[in-house]
């Protein structure tokens, strides 16, 4: 019983996080059908970004909230300026080039962008445990948690909830309900469709950086730690279905739990078991098993 | 008259050529080394900046012949060391291209370098291959010479079977009644091996204490630990061996450190004392710390005026106090120098490589932290005693501090000649002298 | 058969360049066999790329059939005591085209992105595999031990060299038989429309598994070849995404345009990584990831499409 709630809690925390990152993904594969490998650059960004103002912060002594303040602002800077240079440095130009070179496109930005992190940021892991220190840590069946990593559920919820407002209640989000559904008739009617990527790829952007400001204070943010996040986002992206939000969260969900339950129970299964679920759910439905209904083309 | 002439050019030639294959090389201005440590990735700020630091400062001060005595003579046999820094991160492969390319294409005369032992064991056949004098000062997995002999590998720090025997010695004078030992190592040879050596040890040193049936092995450079963390704290197991050594072990002490971990575990660490100085204050206290032998942390007072001199050259070069890879970079450069200078008065002149190798071979040198011999792996795997203590703040000072040292000498903690870690700790460590 | 073989000028001229390769370098510096070596069994593997994108198909995981083959050198010798170059190559092909054979009837159901990100899952689950099993060499892998020839191990690195200079041309030359074959050309009509081939009387699925499998086992030759060259397998070099990535990139650098282009742009990669590295260790990502967009704006056809700006190279296109 203590097992199973242990495994149940350490899989929600893994699945928030997965989720926050992996939900910029999906939004820009769905609107854009970019499958953005710089998704990792804005992640590692975020983390730097955030990890550099937070130790800058509590070296001059403010307050400890204060650092939440710099994660959302790392995480709203970095997407916004690296999502508007690079929609229109690199993917203006190829937005009617093939699928698979965009991909490569984003393959070498986001080596662009973890180079620039070693000249601009230096060799040198930061800490930015502040914090985590500060919130604490709280006993749940019968060990200690430490309370930031349970505020992932709020952040994690956060960002479900405003997407899903986002998508369903705005004028935004019906524009990108209508590009997602067909992408020609949207153009038609008079839909400025480039506006509508610019505003989606920063969105999925700022999500990205927000996930790695986020996980930040938990780890030690060094070169290269942006490289497994990517493969990872893509398994839960996949596993949900590329494009929706709701997929993401259950990916996230699947991949969080069975992880957990691999580490407790079978740790040499650990690392596969995500891989394994993506090529399962690939094989039986290759849309991922939330993919958003496809309009009919006649 | 004119043949006898012809005849004697000839022998007078032969003579001559034979006396300059037998003289010494001429002396050398530079000597051309590479220095491979991380300089990228986690493992660049807590071992390979330090190990880097540790090497740059020694060879200054040796080529400007500012070691103290008995090391002040300049330079190396005389020459100049030029070293050529390298990265040691991209993983394996990438290692031995890197190796080649220094040997082929920049043609140095020797390498120092690799602290990760999958780079160690990936270069040294490469090494044997290219014939190029390679000393490594931090890798610490005993399969480098237990996989034969190597003739021009030579490894200038102890490896891991000490640091497990060491670790189950000190378990043994200090919390002799514990239980049950869990553990958390890296999926790779080092960490792998690394646990399998404390058990062993603990099978034999304390017989009445239990191995945990689920020991963990993330992923080498997982960086979060949450669910490893949560499943080592239901397990009733107090004690908790690790061999974290680079942002890993950061990491995971930041992670485990807010949820109380380390209040009701005894970590044992076999080699994360820089994360002690590189986390500060945040770094728990009660921890069982090691340096894999006489350095860092461990020996930061030791009063010999060869560390003296190197501790405080250190702070004031890099503001900082020298880490355990500090010592053992600075340690490889120093026998470099010991070897090259015996090799060149045995030889009069500046000496080739093979006189290197046969100089460095069963070399004994006072080091920075200690006495080290090159005492196993026939000549080529140095032997030094390894020691603990527990981790502390010192209020006085501000700084961290390590309490109840205790080294174990190396002839207690090592297997024999001929013998493999594994087998030498399964017939329960015949021989060892404690 | 052999007539039409040698009257090909592509492969006369795939010929000629390997066999002056093949002399140069036994005056060529060790290090520069070496990075040529490395760049031709990338190139292996990039051809295998190749083969697929013709029909317009790109594969994110072919790490995974790179890895195969390094491995099945490395466990052969591990497990059986292998070292003979030829019996390598077999083993590296074997492992390589019946796990290809085995996953082409599920990957020949996909296209475009899907078919990309399920064959990088597949090389993902091979890498935790290997990563997390400690008798396969764990994250370590293995070193893998000087190659010999019928029982003869020469000294220095020449001969692997022109052995494998010698199969990397005759997969070219079998490449480029295959390209020109019915079933070959088969290849750009399926990227037009499908449906078109299928009214043809031709499977297109069954064309596709059979390109997948020929893929499959360029990339384990490449892979058993790399692993020789180095004497060192080990996943994060041989079967993580990002060695996928790279081949790709590479694919996509050299331009479809000719089976001998997958050679020339993976031994020029092979040496701009490596002066990259060296003028710039902290910035040679930087380069590369540049090099990679600016092709992709400027250079759409790869760095062929340069070559065929000289007229001899331009009629191999017509012929």
């Amino acid at each position: 019983m203590q097992l199973l709630f242990t495994i149940l809690l350490d899989g929600l925390v893994y699945a928030s996080y997965l989720f926050i990152v992996a939900a910029g993904l999906t939004i820009i594969f769905g609107v854009m059908k970019i499958l953005n490998v710089a998704h990792g650059g804005f992640y590692a960004w975020g983390a730097y970004t955030a990890a550099y103002f937070i130790g800058a912060a509590s070296e001059m002594g403010l307050p400890d909230w204060f650092a939440f303040l710099i994660i959302a602002g790392s995480a709203l800077a970095v997407g916004i300026v690296l999502g508007l240079l690079i929609e229109r440095i690199v993917l203006r130009r190829l937005y009617d080039h093939e699928e698979i070179l965009i991909v490569l496109a984003t393959f070498g930005v986001f080596l662009i962008l973890e180079d620039l992190i070693l000249l601009i940021f230096g060799v040198n892991p930061y800490f930015a445990y502040q914090p985590m220190v500060a919130l604490g840590s709280v006993e749940m069946g019968g060990i200690f948690r430490d309370v930031y990593s349970l505020t992932l559920f709020g952040v994690a919820l956060l960002v479900a909830a405003g997407s899903w407002w986002m998508l369903t209640r705005t004028r935004w989000g019906k524009l990108i309900t209508a590009v997602i559904h067909d992408r020609e008739m949207a153009l038609i009617v008079g839909i400025n469709v480039r506006r509508l990527f610019v505003v989606t790829f920063c969105a999925g952007a700022v999500l990205g950086a927000l996930g790695g400001a986020y996980i930040a204070p938990t780890v030690s943010v060094a070169p290269g730690f942006a490289v497994d996040v990517i493969v990872l986002s893509f398994a839960v992206v996949v596993i949900g279905g590329m494009g929706s939000i709701p997929g993401a969260l259950i990916g996230a969900l699947l991949v969080g739990l069975l992880r957990a339950l691999a580490v407790h129970k079978l740790p040499e299964l650990e690392l596969f078991v995500i891989f394994l679920v993506m090529s399962a759910v690939l094989i039986v439905r290759p849309e991922g098993l939330f993919a958003p209904a496809k309009a009919r083309k006649i | 008259m004119k043949p006898n002439l012809l005849k004697l050019a000839c022998v007078f030639g032969l003579a001559a050529s034979t006396a300059l294959n037998a003289l010494p090389a001429a002396a050398k201005e530079e000597f051309k080394v590479g220095i491979v440590t991380f300089l990228s990735g986690p493992a660049a700020g807590p071992f390979g900046v330090p190990g880097h630091q540790g090497a740059e400062l020694v060879i200054e001060a040796i080529n400007a012949g500012e070691l103290p005595a008995p090391y002040n003579t300049p330079g190396f046999a005389g020459a100049r060391l030029a070293p050529i820094f390298v990265d040691e991160a991209g993983g394996n492969t990438k290692q031995v291209a890197e190796y080649r390319n220094l040997v082929q294409k920049q043609g140095v005369d020797a390498v120092i370098g690799y602290i990760s032992s999958g780079s160690c064991l990936s270069v040294a056949p490469v090494a044997e291959e290219l014939k190029t004098l390679t000393i490594i000062p931090v890798c610490g997995s005993p399969r480098l010479f237990e996989e034969g002999g190597k003739d021009y590998v030579f490894r200038t720090t102890g490896h891991a079977v000490g640091d497990g025997v060491a670790a189950a010695l000190y378990v043994r004078d200090k919390f002799g009644d514990a239980p049950a030992y869990t553990g958390i190592n890296q999926n790779y040879a080092w960490g792998q091996d690394s646990y399998k050596f404390f058990d062993l040890a603990m099978k034999t040193i304390n017989p009445d204490t239990a191995a945990s049936d689920n020991p963990q092995f993330p992923k080498l450079f997982a960086g979060q630990f949450g669910t490893e963390i949560s499943t080592l704290s239901l397990d009733k197991a107090p004690l908790v061996h690790s061999s974290f050594w680079d942002g890993d072990m950061e990491a995971f002490v930041l992670q485990a450190n807010v949820r109380g971990f380390f209040r009701q575990k005894t970590f044992i660490s076999t080699l994360g004392a820089s994360a002690v100085d590189r986390l500060g204050k945040g770094f728990p206290e009660g921890v069982v710390m090691g340096t894999r032998g006489e350095y860092g942390l461990l020996v930061r007072n030791l009063d010999t005026p060869l560390n003296r001199w190197f501790v405080d050259r250190y702070k004031e070069k890099y503001g900082e106090y020298p880490l355990g890879p500090s010592y053992q970079y600075a340690q490889s450069v120093l026998a470099l120098k010991i070897a090259m200078d015996k090799a060149a008065e045995a030889a009069g002149g500046f000496p080739k490589q093979a006189q290197i190798i046969d100089a460095l071979t069963g070399l004994e040198w006072d080091s920075f932290g200690g006495r080290v011999s090159m005492a196993l792996g026939g000549g080529h795997q140095a032997v030094h005693p390894v020691g603990y203590g527990i981790t502390g703040w010192n209020k006085k000072t501000g700084e961290p501090e390590a309490t109840g040292v205790v080294f174990y000498p190396a002839d207690c903690i090592m297997p024999p000649e001929g013998q493999t870690g594994i087998e030498w700790l399964e017939a329960g460590m015949p021989g060892a002298s404690c | 058969m052999l007539h039409a073989i040698l009257s090909d000028k592509t492969v006369r001229l795939t010929a000629l360049a390997l066999l002056a390769l093949a002399a140069a370098g036994l005056m060529l510096p060790a290090w520069v066999v070496d990075n040529m070596m490395f760049g031709l069994a990338r190139g292996a593997a990039v051809l295998g790329l190749l083969v697929l994108w013709r029909t317009g198909l790109m594969s994110f995981g072919h790490g995974l059939y790179f890895g195969l083959g390094a491995y099945a050198v490395a466990l052969s010798e591990h497990w059986l005591g292998l070292s003979d170059f030829a019996l390598r190559i077999l083993a590296a092909m074997l492992v390589a085209v019946v796990a290809g054979f085995a996953l082409g009837f599920i990957l020949r159901r996909y296209r475009d992105i899907f078919f990309a990100m399920l064959s990088l899952a597949f090389s993902m689950v091979l890498y935790g595999i290997l990563v997390k099993t400690e008798a396969l060499g764990s994250t370590d892998g293995f070193s893998v031990s000087q190659t010999t020839f019928l029982g003869w191990a020469p000294e220095g690195k020449q001969v692997l060299f022109s052995a494998i200079i010698a199969v990397c041309l005759a997969l070219a030359v079998l490449v480029q038989m295959y390209l020109r074959s019915t079933l070959g050309r088969l290849t750009t009509a399926i990227r037009d429309n499908e449906i078109r081939v299928e009214y043809l009387g031709y499977s297109v699925a069954r064309a596709i598994h059979i390109k997948y499998v020929i893929s499959a086992a360029l990339a384990g030759a490449a892979g058993g070849m790399m692993a020789m060259a180095l004497g060192q397998v080990d996943p994060d070099s041989m079967v993580y995404w990002t060695v996928s990535g790279e081949l790709v990139f590479i694919t996509i650098m050299a331009g479809p345009g000719s089976v001998l282009a997958p050679f020339i742009g993976a031994i020029i990669f092979e040496f701009l990584r490596t002066y990259a590295f060296e003028i710039a260790p902290h910035a040679w990502q930087l380069i590369v990831g540049g090099t990679l967009l600016l092709i992709i704006f400027f250079l759409p056809g790869g760095i062929w499409s340069l070559l065929e700006r000289i007229p001899f190279i331009r009629r191999l296109r017509h012929d």
